[in-house]
């Protein structure tokens, strides 16, 4: 426990650009702040990721020029909620940084596209696998599965070995 | 095809309706399982769109139900043509969420694998880029080299493409006698042998004439599309993670990072070459540098006792047993590693709940971003250069599809 608080003070000296600007720039669309082994996470409100990222990109201070990666995660049965997790990078400023959103089912999660053009496979792969819809994104379809797949693989629900089919036949029995 | 030859004649400019082609998933061309939605006006490409997932096997689906040491295999079938580099990845995110610190001897192990990775990985790249273009003579040429490289995988660990060498925690066994001559040999010729390529290639009038000025992006749409490792920096952009945000003992090695300007096909070739002069340079540096000493961490949970104790100790026995079918408990978090792979960012995002699997294993996978490119790079371009394009970015499915 000891070692973690340390470790969160060092983040902070290091870069306290990362953490303070960020929350008095947005204090209200940040639900919480994590430090874990060095790595910052905020949790967005959901109707803010956009224009977060958009600041985040454009700001002189950061220039999260670079979306490494855009990752759907179904927190069930712990939480009742799925999370859409952002991982950026500044290539001038070697910042990393990560933002969370937490939807519900049904929910929508404002599209990114506009801000990163990588963030056009990575969101349709997160819809594929968790069922997390984008709104705003230009062609929202399946990546992997087929187009007529039905289910998203990712859920926590889905079974490992599949639903029994034609092609399936040592799936789980579909109720 | 007379519909597709309905040649409107009232404009100064010559149209055809567009066509839609096909190239894939069975094509020579993809490298493996890719299928092209080509729409095409006469030979000019309007827009192209990559169908993927013919090789989805749901790898992180799968690592959600594996204890983290049991994942280490599946990496392997991730870029089978670098698979060091996968085992490496995930590795290093494992030992990031449990905050283990792996010994120095292993750390300079792991980068000359992984170097020796990046040479055989950009031969392959470079040799099927000109068996696609008709210079047939290269893949010959780099196949001579790879095969050295893989003789060196097969001393380290008996296997040829997928390896399984790294554990979390340290490596399945340390450099066995004759493996560091063996390397320095390679090492000393390999350079000689890159000049072989250049001379068939580099200067060669076809070759430049396919690959000069075509599939051009700039710095600006790359970084946005998220392009990575060679595939950016022939655009021009200096960022490669083994200098910026140095790992293993990169910080101690001295090396370039080649870059492009152009952003064409040609200075994405220029910089695999180059970057497969520095991986041999990174490797003999970290020959000499490398010290003696354990390969796998002081870490008892982790780690299993050396196989020596397990075969002559019951004690160890005990242990090996106990952390082979049981793992171990990876603290509540999340974190996300990654390194420089041939292809570009690889990088895992581990969530752990707790337990010993983890919730959520997400791949970064390089050549899966890189794809995105194909799009901007062949607008406007002939048919025949999406050849080039698909060549120059070197895209494996096996990671594409995860």
């Amino acid at each position: 426990m000891e070692a973690n608080e340390i470790e969160k003070e060092n983040v902070l000296l290091e870069h306290p650009v990362l953490v303070q600007k960020v929350k008095s720039r947005f204090g209200k669309s940040i639900i919480e702040t994590a430090i874990f082994r060095g790595e910052i996470t905020h949790v967005i409100e959901t109707k803010d990721i956009a224009d977060v990222c958009n600041f985040l990109k454009y700001d002189p201070d950061f220039q999260f020029n670079f979306l490494s990666d855009l990752i759907g995660v179904d927190c069930r049965p712990l939480n009742s909620y799925f999370e859409v997790v952002y991982q950026l990078y500044s290539i001038p400023h070697k910042y990393r940084i990560r933002l969370k959103v937490r939807v519900k089912e049904g929910e929508n999660v404002p599209s990114v596209t506009s801000v990163w053009r990588t963030a056009n496979f990575a969101e349709r792969e997160a819809f594929d696998m968790v069922g997390v819809v984008f709104e705003g994104h230009p062609d929202l379809k399946r990546i992997y599965m087929p187009p007529d797949w039905e289910g998203h693989p990712l859920r926590r629900d889905y079974p490992l070995v599949g639903y029994k089919d034609q092609y399936n036949p040592f799936g789980v029995e579909k109720k | 095809m007379a519909e597709t030859l309905d040649i409107r004649t009232d404009n100064t400019e010559l149209t055809t309706r567009e066509i839609t082609l096909n190239m894939g998933p069975q094509h020579p061309s993809t490298h493996g399982v890719m299928h092209l939605i080509l729409h095409l006006q006469g030979e000019k490409i309007m827009k192209a769109e990559p169908d993927i997932g013919y090789l989805h096997r749901g790898m992180e689906k799968i690592a959600e139900n594996l204890l983290y040491g049991q994942f280490v295999p599946y990496t392997d079938r991730l870029d089978y043509l670098s698979s060091m580099t996968n085992n490496l990845g995930y590795v290093m995110a494992v030992e990031k969420l449990v905050g283990l610190e792996i010994t120095e001897r292993a750390k300079y192990i792991r980068v000359i694998v992984s170097e020796l990775s990046r040479i055989s990985s950009h031969l392959l790249a470079v040799g099927a880029w000109g068996l696609d273009l008709g210079a047939i003579t290269m893949v010959i040429y780099a196949f001579r080299e790879r095969e050295m490289v893989l003789d060196l995988f097969e001393m380290l660990c008996g296997a040829r493409l997928t390896y399984n060498y790294m554990k979390i925690g340290g490596l399945r066994g340390d450099l066995p006698p004759g493996f560091k001559e063996k390397c320095a040999e390679f090492i000393k010729i390999f350079p000689k042998r890159v000049d072989e390529y250049e001379t068939l290639l580099t200067g060669n009038r076809i070759w430049l004439q396919r690959n000069k000025g075509v599939g051009v992006i700039s710095a600006k749409d790359a970084i946005d599309l998220g392009l990575t490792g060679p595939s950016l920096r022939g655009s021009g952009v200096k960022w490669d993670i083994r200098k910026d945000e140095p790992y293993l003992v990169y910080d101690r090695l001295d090396f370039d990072v080649p870059v492009g300007t152009n952003g064409d096909c040609f200075d994405r070739y220029m910089c695999r070459v180059t970057e497969m002069r520095q991986a041999a340079s990174i490797i003999s540096q970290a020959l000499q540098q490398i010290p003696d000493g354990p390969v796998n961490a002081e870490a008892p949970d982790i780690v299993s006792p050396p196989r020596q104790d397990v075969y002559n100790n019951m004690e160890a026995l005990i242990h090996h047993f106990k952390i082979v079918s049981h793992g171990f408990k990876a603290p509540v978090g999340e974190v996300y590693a990654s390194i420089e792979a041939p292809k570009g960012e690889l990088g895992y995002y581990i969530r752990s709940d707790g337990t010993e699997k983890p919730f959520r294993v997400k791949i970064r996978a390089p050549s899966f971003v890189n794809l995105q490119g194909i799009d901007p790079m062949s607008r406007g371009a002939y048919f025949a250069d999406v050849v080039s394009v698909i060549s120059s970015l070197d895209p494996v499915f096996g990671e594409v599809d995860k």
